[in-house]
């Protein structure tokens, strides 16, 4: 008999200190795979984020930085400026990129820096706590809005991949979902690709992937996954929303 | 025979592998891991084809899949 998956070299061998059934597992391993498969493990550098993912230095197996909140664009603007034979990542949460840091991954996009992030949208601040993220969902229940977000007091959700499609600078932008073993695979093809354009130098790639946050959402990993297909992907609708094709 | 083998130092029992796999070959363990936690195994051997969705979906790379 064969073992058909081996553990990624790009990632450490050690046990992640992540929640029960949480996203992060699966997209660092993913991103771990691409880096093996397109064998740029040696030249990449990623950026953690401030968030649960703030230990992703920890596990990959490759340089990493980790930056101030939200900074991760502007940080990876500056490390693929200066040294461009390297493939520069951020990777970022809601928290992260879409409310502290939504400047610098606008602008950055607007600038077609020619990086990649990778974007985890659990529709809520997992590490602090679980409270109100630029892209919790109207109704949904945090911490800070424990009757359900209304858009009296707190407005819309941020739809980020609509948002930054409007912008020429960027290249490619795609949303897909880990709350499903195809939806893993799909997300896995989305993630090389917006490698692929950094090696072929297109331009400002980003993947928007709907992930679980079960702890801070109060619910079992397997409702969590449940929730992600029946109340997020109608508001956040999976897809390809820019392509260099285009 | 394909089979999964589940590394319960790593398994958390999330338990999304036993939704992931369409044949339902996987169950919760009834005794606690060392971590503390139920880990997933695989509970009917004959069925399993090794097609290795469970350890798509498994975020804590806890399950080799052999074929």
């Amino acid at each position: 008999m064969k073992l058909i998956n081996k553990k990624p070299s790009s990632l450490v061998d050690k046990p992640m200190r992540y929640c029960p059934g949480c996203g992060h597992g699966i997209v660092h391993r993913l991103i771990a795979e691409i880096m093996d498969e397109l064998d740029i493990r040696e030249r990449t550098v990623g950026v953690a984020p401030v968030g649960c993912a703030v230990f992703a230095d920890e596990y990959f197996n490759c340089d990493m930085i980790q930056g101030p909140h939200g900074r991760g664009p502007a940080i990876a603007t500056g490390i693929k400026r200066s040294k461009p034979e390297c493939i520069v990542f951020s990777y970022q949460g809601d928290g992260d990129l879409a409310s502290i840091g939504m400047a610098e991954t606008v602008h950055s996009a607007a600038r077609s820096e020619n990086i990649t992030i990778i974007f985890i949208n659990n529709a809520i601040y997992g590490m602090t706590g679980g409270q109100m993220a630029p892209t919790t969902l109207l109704g949904q229940i945090s911490s800070t809005c424990p009757a359900g977000r209304s858009v009296a007091v707190n407005g819309y959700p941020i739809k980020v991949c609509e948002m930054l499609a409007q912008l020429q600078g960027a290249r490619y932008l795609e949303r897909t979902s880990v709350s499903t073993a195809p939806g893993v695979i799909k997300t896995k093809k989305a993630i090389k690709k917006a490698f692929q354009n950094q090696i072929d130098c297109v331009g400002f790639s980003m993947v928007e992937v709907l992930s679980t946050c079960p702890t801070n959402w109060g619910m079992t990993p397997v409702q969590g996954a449940r929730f992600v297909d029946e109340k997020m992907t109608p508001i956040y609708p999976l897809g390809v929303y820019r392509s260099p094709e285009q | 025979m394909p089979e999964i083998r589940v590394d319960e130092t790593r398994c958390k029992g999330c338990e999304l592998c036993v939704t992931a796999c369409n044949l339902k070959c996987i169950a919760m363990s009834e005794t606690f891991s060392v971590t503390g936690y139920y880990p997933a195994k695989l509970a009917k051997l004959e069925c399993c084809t090794g097609c290795g969705l469970c350890a798509q979906i498994c975020p804590d790379l806890a399950i080799e899949v052999w074929k």
